[in-house]
């Protein structure tokens, strides 16, 4: 029965190495509010970021390791090595052993430093390297202004990405989306809530007790445009993040729904039915005026535009369903894209242009679909019933989408080849409309 | 007076042969006859000699000669904005009420289940209240009396994920001003 001891034994470590593996993953993840990873890639690039050392007088400075551990995970191409399993502990060049990582199986390395802070701002010192090939990637320092710790992780985050998968990485960018509270009660309450893109730091960006809906980002990532009743009907809003400043560009009778920035910044695709039915319209925002685009009888609404702005993308009930079509805006030439199931609307183009997403009936459930412009290829990326409102990442690698777990709406997100999925945090009531910001440099922002 | 009395006597019976061979065509299964239809369909036999006030406290109508307030809610199939037969007759009392009162306004909400695209069900949600509205004008009520809004899925009466409340909230609501 000797065996059977060295069995128990091996089977014992073996529990305590998944442990120590993925217990300092599971704090880091508890710490920013619980995202869970359903699944990854089979084949993840193991990486190792290696606690930053930090100066006695910083020691209000966050983990700035367990939030880029955190977002290289939830992009679902890496898999970072927890601190505890790591053999040593560099921070500085000196101190990098291939060996101790060659042997572990990292791949990549990320060490750094967090110095100063006496007279001038506290800098951040990373530096990244490959271990096979024993050689540095990257070296760099970062100021750190105003406490923006959180900014500069994913910032450092975004670096590493792109220096070893050379995708431009998103975690610096941030989200928008309506949390509704009370609903179907007299305290119903809607509010716009900006966060960042791991959900962290939500703040009201305003506030109504009438319905909130459709957030869609300006191109420069400075302004935001929604629809709101807050008047009792349903108005198109401008409101400019930084100052708070509002202003309401379209206030016709019946519908004004569904604004979309055009990819210069410089005109508002819209849905008004003030000409008796919904069509899609696009409002020049320096003057104010508008051009028509669909003429039907039929519902035209949800409009998209193509990265180039000669394009739109649009939801129309003409064929007697919803289903996609696309509008030139040089011919206004209509032509129908989608032709799988009874049920498809609310598209959004990917960067390329090539490719687009949707919001697709099956079986009674709606699901996320991506299906490329000319309809070769057709995938459906989510498994939730409820699934709307997709949003795109600013690199076209992920997705955002609205779902309902439990009954309550909440943020999800799926890679683009249905792979990687995560929540993000549960916030109380319900979360809807979720939309992604364009690339965001926060070294640039004059705030 | 005269007049408007005879108008509620034909109105009212013509309601009946209608829920009649609605009930006769549609519902041939079901052996009871439905208790709304009842309720609604039992006009009242005499007007009593002095008119009872037409609406209440808050502005809504009762059912004419009545002190019950009239039903404001017309509800739909899913992606539907067809006026279901069941709801006409509540409809008609509403033409009336509006026609008699040209003073009163009333703005036509349209909703929508939370199951398809928020934009999408923006437009059903106008389709809904559309339809009531054409109903309204093609009774007599002026196009001045009525305002319509959409609500889309944005202001579920019942918060709940199943078909009970979707079918409370694919609905139009009648607010009188």
């Amino acid at each position: 029965m000797r065996y059977l001891e060295v069995f128990i034994f091996f089977k014992l470590m073996f529990f305590l190495a998944l442990f120590f593996a993925f217990a300092p993953k599971i704090s880091a993840a508890e710490s920013l509010g619980t995202i869970i990873i359903d699944a990854g890639y089979d084949k993840r690039t193991s990486i190792a970021i290696v606690p930053f050392s930090i100066e006695r007088s910083l020691d209000n400075a966050p983990e700035i390791a367990d939030i880029i551990n955190f977002d290289l995970a939830r992009s679902g191409y890496f898999q970072p090595l927890g601190a505890d399993s790591m053999l040593s502990l560099p921070t500085v060049a000196e101190q990098v052993f291939f060996r101790d990582w060659r042997i572990l199986g990292i791949e990549y390395l990320v060490i750094g430093r967090i110095v100063g802070g006496l007279f001038s701002d506290p800098r951040v010192i990373y530096e990244v390297y490959d271990v096979y090939n024993e050689r540095r990637m990257l070296s760099k320092e970062i100021f750190v202004s105003e406490s923006r710790w959180r900014d500069v992780a994913h910032s450092i985050s975004d670096q590493v990405f792109e220096v070893i998968t050379g995708i431009k990485g998103a975690f610096s960018t941030q989200l928008a989306y309506i949390l509704a509270v009370n609903l179907g009660s007299p305290s119903a309450r809607y509010m716009l809530e900006l966060a960042d893109s791991d959900g962290q730091g939500s703040r009201t960006l305003f506030s109504s007790n009438q319905p909130l809906m459709s957030v869609s980002w300006s191109p420069d990532g400075k302004r935001i445009a929604y629809v709101s009743f807050e008047n009792g009907r349903p108005g198109i809003i401008l409101q400019n993040i930084a100052t708070g400043s509002r202003k309401r560009i379209a206030q016709f009778k019946g519908i004004n729904g569904s604004p979309v920035f055009s990819p210069d910044g410089e005109k508002l695709a819209m849905v008004l039915s003030r000409d008796g039915n919904p069509e899609i319209y696009v409002m020049s925002l320096s003057d104010g005026r508008l051009r028509r685009i669909t003429r039907h009888h039929a519902i035209d609404t949800e409009p998209s535009w193509a990265p180039e702005g000669d394009q739109i993308i649009f939801t129309s009930d003409r064929g007697g369903q919803p289903q996609i079509y696309q509008v030139d805006l040089n011919t206004n030439y209509v032509e129908r894209l989608t032709f799988r199931g009874s049920y498809n609307a609310r598209p959004r183009l990917l960067p390329s242009g090539k490719d687009m997403v949707y919001v697709h009936r099956a079986n009674g459930l709606f699901h996320i679909a991506k299906q490329s412009l000319d309809g070769q290829s057709f995938h459906i990326l989510t498994e939730t019933t409820l699934d709307e409102s997709p949003s795109i990442a600013p690199n076209g690698t992920m997705l955002i989408y609205a779902t309902q777990d439990a009954g309550r709406g909440i943020l999800s997100v799926v890679s683009m080849d249905g792979r990687v999925k995560y929540r993000l945090p549960y916030i109380s009531g319900d979360v809807r409309e979720p939309a992604w910001s364009p690339y965001r440099d926060f070294l640039l922002e004059g705030q | 007076m005269m007049n408007k009395w005879l108008r509620s006597l034909i109105m009212a019976l013509g309601a009946i042969v209608f829920v009649g061979c609605a009930s006769s065509t549609q519902t041939q299964p079901t052996e009871a006859p439905e208790p709304l239809e009842t309720a609604e369909s039992a006009p009242a036999p005499q007007l009593p000699p002095s008119e009872p006030p037409a609406f209440d406290a808050e502005g809504n109508p009762y059912v004419p000669g009545t002190m019950r307030v009239l039903d404001r809610g017309i509800y739909f199939d899913y992606d539907s904005v067809v006026v279901k037969p069941a709801d006409l007759r509540a409809l008609e009392l509403h033409a009336e009420i509006l026609v008699d009162n040209r003073d009163r306004e009333v703005v036509i909400e349209g909703h929508c289940d939370e199951r398809g695209t928020r934009g999408y069900n923006l437009a059903l949600g106008e389709g809904r209240a559309d339809a009531v509205s054409r109903f309204l004008t093609s009774a007599g009520v002026f196009t001045s009396q009525i305002e319509t809004v959409s609500y889309g899925e944005e202001r579920p009466e019942d918060p709940g994920h199943d078909e009970a409340a979707w079918s409370r909230n694919r609905r139009a609501v009648l607010i009188y001003k």
